[in-house]
């Protein structure tokens, strides 16, 4: 007999060294993420993934499923505190959807969506960040990172660099470039880099290809994140 | 002219009327108007009291957003700042219009027929109709469309549906009403499929008979009181706008044409890319909204209308049926080489929106909006302009980008600029030969803002003068008595502890 653990009064097998996360993605059971991605280590530290396991609040992506775990995920209260949460990281940057090149492909946005996330809530910060237009295939816009590490972790996992790391504390947390100039142009970095194409949010781009998708054949324009994110065939878009 | 109503040359004891907002127009403007003891009008201007700056919060962007960062400038005519940005950014990927793909051209043109299309009617019979079928001077419950609605539903409701069939082309093309997407640099993304092709073209013969009887309708308004119509706020002016090699009437993309009140040829065929050695802007310290003129003809002499009136004025004829029939019929009325009467501008924008329809239906029936060879790819270059014919007249976008693909330089002419010295000219038209010694009631106030709905301004669209505008702060204490002041001129130029 396999070893389960219960989401949301579901009961769902999961093998030894499973995450709560992986578990429950195995057996369709979408829990809200942005940091987390199957193919890099987990990281835990957007918070969205946050459940409720025996009573105790905790990370799902990086929790690991124990036999008998009593979950709440999909709870009124859960799905509130993932919605001020994204509702923080929206005015902690600058997100201006309406004309951002990553709206109908973001994962940032989508979440929102499905949270219901109307408003922002908290007061906007308006932070002043730069953005690095050096390199000639790829742009950061510093405006709409949410320091989910993952461009860290792929280029570190996947393409066998060390091209990104993430600065300071706090507030003054930032992502950073390993090259003496501090520009992307003098990096490793390449186009075809998996870390250049594993941002959630419109931080790093692909130059020169925005608005290319119509409106209407978008990621996010006709699927919620919930089926996007659990269908295996999406998986490289839901990173 | 009236431009000595401009300002008052004694303002002590003149009593101060304000029209705010100037209603039924985009954006948010109003009128003042000074008085003497005998109710004569001493000086009359329109103010735009908002600002938007897209020209300097655009610098650092890269430029393939601007398309779509920009065009939210306006919801009623975003198409035209998408395609005149689109323009502009072809040019930065080495395409020049020659070189567009014809199903990309064509779908551009689909796009911004549609457009004009939807705002036209928007303007006549959501905006101006109240006042054209009830009269200027109606009670207030009347100047709506919901009035319209009431008094003439089937008019209403045509109004409505036809706004609607423009706003459908848009959809279709660039996924949404207001602020798709859809040019993008060197092409568009995507085409018509045949059902979406198929699903405008259902409506389309409906959409031109409506056309057809807006014309007569606005024809019949006009010429049932002519006198009146042809002097109401009328003033004689330049013309600017794009014209086709062959002096047809153009909207998407030609070269600048300008004629004087008489109808002489100041300039033509001018590739628009060199609109700043013919054009150039003046700022003046009680609006946000800058003053366009002609070079050659300098500050005094050198502004130009634009628009629907300009186009059909300044065009040799228009390369639909219909439409230049109607022109024919618009020029013949006035017995002069140009139509200078401000209210003649809604028969122009009407016979505009005619060469709409007719011209949407031409492109569906043609094969190549179904093509997929949508986008083509040049050498990089630093700067380019965009121009096209938008709803509310001549709208120029000049960039200038980086080695690294990022803006560094705006220049935006918006339409309603350049109509700026000319509906200040219409506003103190009308202040003098209609109100002035007058006891001013509303419903007489309200003839001021006919003038004003004539040329279908965007204020907002248009008040970009940032950084040239004069400023002043002042402290003052509890008292009210003033510590402090500092002034900052037009040039720059900062002062301080200046006591009045």
């Amino acid at each position: 007999m396999s070893k389960t653990i219960t989401i949301d009064g579901q009961i769902i097998p999961f093998e030894e060294g499973q995450t709560i996360m992986e578990a429950a993605t195995e057996a369709g059971v979408y829990i809200p993420h942005l940091c987390h991605n199957p193919e890099f280590t987990p990281h835990g530290s957007c918070k969205l993934c946050t459940v409720n396991v025996n009573g105790r609040t905790c990370s799902a992506c990086t929790f690991p499923a124990m036999e008998g775990q009593q979950i709440l995920n999909d709870a009124k209260d859960i799905n509130e505190d993932r919605k001020k949460i994204t509702q923080m990281l929206f005015v902690e940057g600058n997100h201006f959807c309406p004309s951002c090149e990553k709206t109908g492909n973001c994962q940032l946005q989508a979440v929102a969506y499905h949270l219901n996330m109307l408003d922002d809530h908290f007061p906007l910060f308006y932070p002043h960040r730069e953005m690095d237009a050096s390199h000639a295939e790829v742009l950061i816009d510093h405006n709409r990172c949410i320091f989910c590490t993952l461009c860290v972790r792929a280029s570190q996992q996947k393409d066998g660099k060390d091209v990104f790391a993430i600065s300071g504390r706090g507030i003054n947390k930032h992502l950073i470039v390993n090259a003496e100039s501090g520009l992307l142009k003098d990096s490793e970095l390449k186009a075809t880099d998996q870390a250049a194409h594993v941002c959630p949010t419109g931080a790093i781009l692909i130059k020169r290809t925005g608005y290319q998708i119509p409106i209407g054949e978008r990621i996010y324009d006709h699927t919620q994140i919930d089926q996007v994110s659990l269908n295996s065939e999406n998986l490289q878009h839901d990173n | 002219m009236y431009e000595h109503l401009e300002t008052a040359k004694n303002q002590t004891n003149l009593k101060r009327i304000v029209v705010d907002p100037v209603s039924r127009v985009e954006g948010h403007g109003k009128v003042t108007l000074l008085l003497d003891a005998e109710n004569k009008v001493q000086q009359a201007r329109l103010h735009i009291v908002e600002f938007r700056g897209f020209e300097r919060f655009i610098q650092g962007r890269p430029y393939w957003e601007l398309p779509v960062l920009v065009q939210r400038l306006c919801g009623i005519c975003p198409v035209s700042h998408h395609l005149a940005a689109a323009k502009a950014i072809d040019q930065l990927v080495g395409v020049d219009p020659v070189n567009l793909p014809v199903a990309a051209e064509k779908l551009r043109r689909l796009l911004h027929f549609g457009q004009v299309f939807q705002s036209h009617a928007l303007h006549f019979f959501h905006l101006s109709s109240p006042d054209l079928l009830f009269g200027f001077e109606s009670e207030i419950s009347k100047r709506s469309v919901i009035a319209v609605l009431g008094a003439y539903p089937d008019l209403g409701v045509q109004g409505v549906m036809m706004r609607k069939y423009g706003q459908e082309v848009i959809r279709m093309i660039s996924g949404k009403r207001v602020h798709g997407t859809g040019a993008i640099a060197g092409g568009m993304n995507k085409s018509l499929t045949k059902a979406e092709r198929d699903y405008l073209l259902k409506d389309i013969d409906q959409m031109i008979d409506w056309s057809v009887a807006s014309v007569e309708l606005i024809k019949k308004v006009h010429c049932s009181n002519l006198p009146y119509y042809d002097d109401f706020g009328t003033i004689r002016s330049n013309y600017l706008g794009l014209t086709k090699p062959n002096g047809a009437l153009e909207l998407y993309h030609g070269g600048l044409r300008a004629k004087n009140d008489k109808g002489e040829t100041i300039i033509d065929h001018v590739d628009y890319c060199q609109y700043n050695d013919y054009i150039h802007e003046e700022v003046r310290s009680w609006t946000y909204m800058k003053f366009p003129y002609l070079l050659s003809l300098g500050k005094e002499n050198g502004w130009y209308r634009v628009g629907p009136l300009a186009r059909v004025n300044n065009c040799d004829f228009i390369d639909t049926p219909l439409a230049e029939a109607a022109r024919v019929e618009f020029k013949a009325h006035s017995g002069e080489a140009m139509v200078h009467s401000t209210l003649a501008f809604h028969w122009a924008r009407l016979i505009e929106t005619l060469h709409c329809a007719e011209s949407i239906k031409l492109l569906l029936n043609d094969p190549d909006i179904l093509s997929h060879d949508l986008v083509a790819q040049g050498e990089k270059r630093y700067e380019g302009v965009g121009v096209v014919e938008a709803p509310r007249g001549t709208l120029f976008h000049h960039y200038q980008v980086d080695e690294n693909d990022i803006v560094t330089k705006a220049n935006l002419i918006v339409s309603t600029t350049s109509n700026n010295m000319a509906m200040n000219e219409s506003v103190r038209q009308v202040a003098a030969e209609y109100l002035s010694g007058q006891e001013l009631t509303e419903p007489l106030l309200n003839n001021l803002e006919v003038a004003i709905r004539a040329y279908d301004p965007c204020l907002s669209c248009a008040t970009h003068a940032m950084g040239k505008m004069p400023l002043q702060l002042e402290l003052i204490n509890a008292e009210g008595q003033l510590i402090d002041k500092l002034v900052k001129h037009s040039n720059g130029d900062i002062e301080r502890n200046i006591h009045d």
